[in-house]
């Protein structure tokens, strides 16, 4: 799969390339709604109780992180300030889209937001950058597809997990999915040296601070990270100006 | 137990404030030009992000309650070596999901 053939596209062929690209986070997604479900009716709600959790919210970690708050009895400002700062990169990756995307119509674009989120994003943003040519009817074709297979089931399986309150085995490692998804999808990216020295910085910043609280150390490493490979790319260019 | 009025407020409160979190940009900004720093910094935003969000689950494994696990660390070295020599995500994924289950089955003989 060479990225850098132009490629002309239709909008059925961005929306089912989205649809292949994104179905694979199921092996993510399915697990972890379940265990949301599982989780939440362990803490008392019900199935339409869950359900609106997932539906209104849709997070992921701000909802666990909300859940285990409200179980500690933790002040209710407490708990949402707190899932909301683990959900800040979604403020991030709303900004890294609206290049690509921002000339859409309001009422898509009203629509593009609630579904931002990483799997997305992340996949979005790998296919915009490969194929620039992309227009912007087929690149929210795109996003629409990585969504189909994804959102439905995250309802569901949020659903089976109240209902059933099974989970998935440990020894199937899908804790693992996400990070080897996320990895294969940002290796490719990493066409320059300030894109490694963005990667290389916001990495080792997120394991130093770690330990901070509400993932606000994401914040700091994902910053920092951007910060760096901006800085490298004016260098670079500058060096190589000096050269020409 | 949650109480039922507190586990309301929240679900709106965190639907609203996520949705603020994720409307703010892509909403107002849309197609206005933005700044060529902003545009730059945001170029790094993926790179940046992404990484950062997984380097402690492959660092410090919830699943191996935060034990370093040489399984999981190779596996992610593996997918990060073969994304960036093939340029291929699907190669990349399953390169790293062999490695994982590979390593996971030897280490359980």
């Amino acid at each position: 799969m060479p990225a850098t053939t132009p490629k002309t596209r239709t909008r059925a062929s961005a929306y089912w390339k989205g649809f292949a690209d994104g179905a694979p986070f199921l092996l993510v997604v399915i697990p972890f709604a379940m265990l949301f479900g599982v989780l939440a009716t362990e803490a008392g709600l019900n199935v339409l109780e869950t359900l609106s959790f997932s539906a209104v919210v849709f997070a992921g970690a701000a909802q666990f992180t909300a859940l285990q708050l409200m179980q500690e009895n933790a002040p209710t400002v407490i708990v949402l300030a707190s899932a909301l700062a683990v959900n800040l990169r979604v403020a991030m990756y709303s900004a890294s889209l609206t290049p690509w995307i921002g000339a859409a119509p309001l009422w898509q674009r009203a629509i593009a937001a609630y579904f931002t989120v990483d799997q997305s994003y992340a996949c979005s943003v790998v296919q915009f950058e490969n194929e620039p040519q992309m227009t912007v009817p087929q690149r929210m074709a795109y996003f629409t597809g990585v969504l189909s297979p994804i959102v439905p089931m995250w309802y569901v399986s949020s659903i089976l997990g109240a209902l059933v309150g099974t989970q998935v085995p440990d020894s199937w490692a899908l804790d693992f999915a996400l990070p080897i998804t996320f990895l294969a999808l940002v290796a490719p990216m990493l066409r320059t040296a300030a894109h490694v020295i963005a990667a290389l910085v916001a990495i080792i910043t997120s394991l130093l601070t770690a330990a901070v609280p509400y993932s606000l150390g994401l914040m700091i490493a994902g910053t920092l990270g951007m910060m760096a490979g901006a800085q490298a790319e004016m260098l670079l260019e500058r060096r190589k100006l000096r050269h020409d | 137990m949650i109480d039922t009025g507190t586990l309301w407020i929240v679900i709106i409160g965190l639907g609203i404030g996520s949705y603020a979190l994720r409307f703010a940009f892509l909403g107002i900004v849309g197609d206005r030009p933005m700044p060529a720093w902003l545009l730059r910094h945001l170029r790094y935003t993926a790179v940046a992000m992404l990484p950062a969000l997984v380097a402690p689950q492959v660092v410090w494994p919830a699943a191996t309650d935060g034990q370093a696990d040489l399984p999981r660390m190779t596996a992610a070295l593996v997918t990060l070596v073969v994304g960036l020599l093939t340029k291929n995500v699907l190669a990349a994924i399953f390169s790293g999901a062999a490695t994982l289950f590979g390593m996971l089955w030897l280490f359980a003989l």
